[in-house]
């Protein structure tokens, strides 16, 4: 596999093939996890680390997982590396996890970590594979912290705990946009999101 | 095929028990914290947004608080029982060291233990709150906190949930700052003596003109009915009454 391959399959789901906004995966973690810069940066941190890990090790033994139980084991590795991330952030990022509660867990059945082990863990090597794993975490991370700094940013007036714009709450200039900070205000940030890649990316657009 | 899935199973859990014990220590040394740290909050000595090390944590801890163990039954200090390794939990699933709680009480205790925690908030060498650990069930899971009272164990400071997995967003709200603030001021014991404050569905008025009530967290009924439950079940008889009432009768002591 060349290098330039290689770097596609990192690059690519960046944006031409952005795994929230272009793929729609990965919705609900999405609303949840992105109140605060913070939990965001956390999350998708995870999730890069069990995508890129599961689909290298699917990729590693894929010539042996017998076809009629593979989605089984992609699974169980899956589950496996998301239990090792959880107990580790448990362990030296605890107010993060208690407030990730159970959306850590929850990465099993985020649809890109099963879907890039199905879709291109299972036919490629473990390089690329693992690349792969990488550049569609970072694609779902990059959307992730928008995403989170957006909400945070009007929704509290602070980015990463630091405060920013100064609420009116507190003194300051800044009526706090309530809206942020709840579910749907990630709907619609996610919505714009889509619409702006693919205004900038016409190929995107289906033809009626 | 067989062969191969087993194998796979084994590695796996190879990985996930290795990662769960080695990081146990950890894990729970940052509970031991983020309880102090909620003994803390609820006792006023964390300002909002203030992010403290573990070690400022343990200082302020220390400096501030003073634990005691408590008999339950009798409300009497227990001197034999070290607070700082004294696990109520534990304690209450020991039927040596623990009761079985009324069948059918409300808050759906299953046992309590013979003795339990008490926080001393000391301000200028008296007691200036009592924090009393509590528990019971919401709606998926039980929740585990802390009311902190003024010393005349009547008057309500604070409440802070450390633990549960109530539902984010609805019963999650049990760890909102606002509505954990509503809590403050309200009264707990009602002139029959027995607790009467509870959580009503919508809001409640001022901690002067409604005392006994507090605000509903809207879309988690049976949560806030949780709370309430719990509440009274633990400042009632079955709870910290005995020890209040001793508490009280001795000029806070």
């Amino acid at each position: 596999m060349s290098s330039k391959q290689n770097r596609e399959a990192v690059i690519d789901p960046l944006l031409n093939n952005n795994p929230i906004a272009v793929q729609v995966l990965g919705i609900c973690s999405a609303l949840a996890v992105t109140t605060k810069l913070e939990t965001a940066l956390v999350m998708s941190l995870a999730v890069i680390v069990v995508v890129s890990l599961s689909n290298l090790a699917v990729s590693t033994i894929r010539n042996y997982i017998p076809s009629s139980i593979r989605i089984i084991v992609q699974l169980t590795i899956i589950a496996s590396l998301v239990i090792i991330t959880d107990q580790v952030l448990k362990a030296y990022v605890f107010d993060v996890s208690k407030q990730l509660s159970v959306f850590v867990g929850l990465i099993i059945t985020n649809c890109i970590v099963m879907g890039r082990a199905e879709a291109y863990a299972m036919a490629n090597p473990p390089l690329a594979s693992l690349l792969d794993g990488v550049g569609n975490g970072l694609g779902y991370s990059l959307l992730l912290v928008i995403v989170g700094a957006v909400r945070e940013l009007f929704g509290a007036g602070q980015l990463m705990g630091v405060t920013i714009l100064p609420l009116v709450r507190d003194g300051g200039w800044y009526p706090a946009n309530g809206l942020m900070v709840l579910s749907p205000a990630a709907f619609f940030l996610i919505g714009l999101a889509i619409w702006v890649i693919r205004t900038m990316k016409p190929e995107l657009v289906e033809s009626e | 095929m067989f062969f191969f899935a087993g194998a796979v199973c084994l590695v796996c859990s190879i990985f996930v028990a290795s990662s769960a014990v080695a990081l146990k220590p950890k894990q729970d040394a940052n509970k031991i914290v983020d309880r102090q740290k909620k003994v803390l909050s609820v006792a006023g000595l964390i300002r909002a947004g203030e992010d403290l090390g573990p070690d400022v944590v343990a200082e302020r801890f220390e400096e501030n608080i003073v634990t005691k163990v408590i008999n339950l039954d009798t409300g009497e200090y227990v001197d034999d029982v070290d607070p700082a390794t004294y696990d109520m939990r534990r304690a209450a699933i020991d039927p040596a060291t623990s009761v079985a709680a009324p069948a059918g009480n409300p808050a759906k205790v299953l046992r309590i233990p013979n003795h339990a925690l008490v926080y001393h908030v000391m301000r200028d060498g008296a007691v200036d709150n009592l924090i009393l650990p509590m528990h019971g069930k919401g709606l998926w899971s039980t929740l585990y906190g802390f009311l902190a009272v003024e010393s005349d164990a009547q008057t309500v400071s604070g409440i802070v949930f450390y633990e549960h997995a109530e539902t984010p967003g609805l019963g999650g709200e049990v760890d909102n700052p606002r509505w954990r603030s509503s809590w403050k001021g309200r009264k707990v014991y009602g002139e029959d003596g027995q607790p009467k404050i509870s959580v009503i569905k919508g809001p409640a008025g001022s901690a002067s003109s409604d005392p006994f009530r507090v605000d509903g967290l809207s879309g988690a009924t049976i949560t806030s009915r949780g709370v309430s439950y719990l509440v009274q079940f633990w400042m009632g008889d079955d709870g910290f009454k005995p020890y209040l009432d001793r508490f009280t009768a001795q000029g806070g002591a």
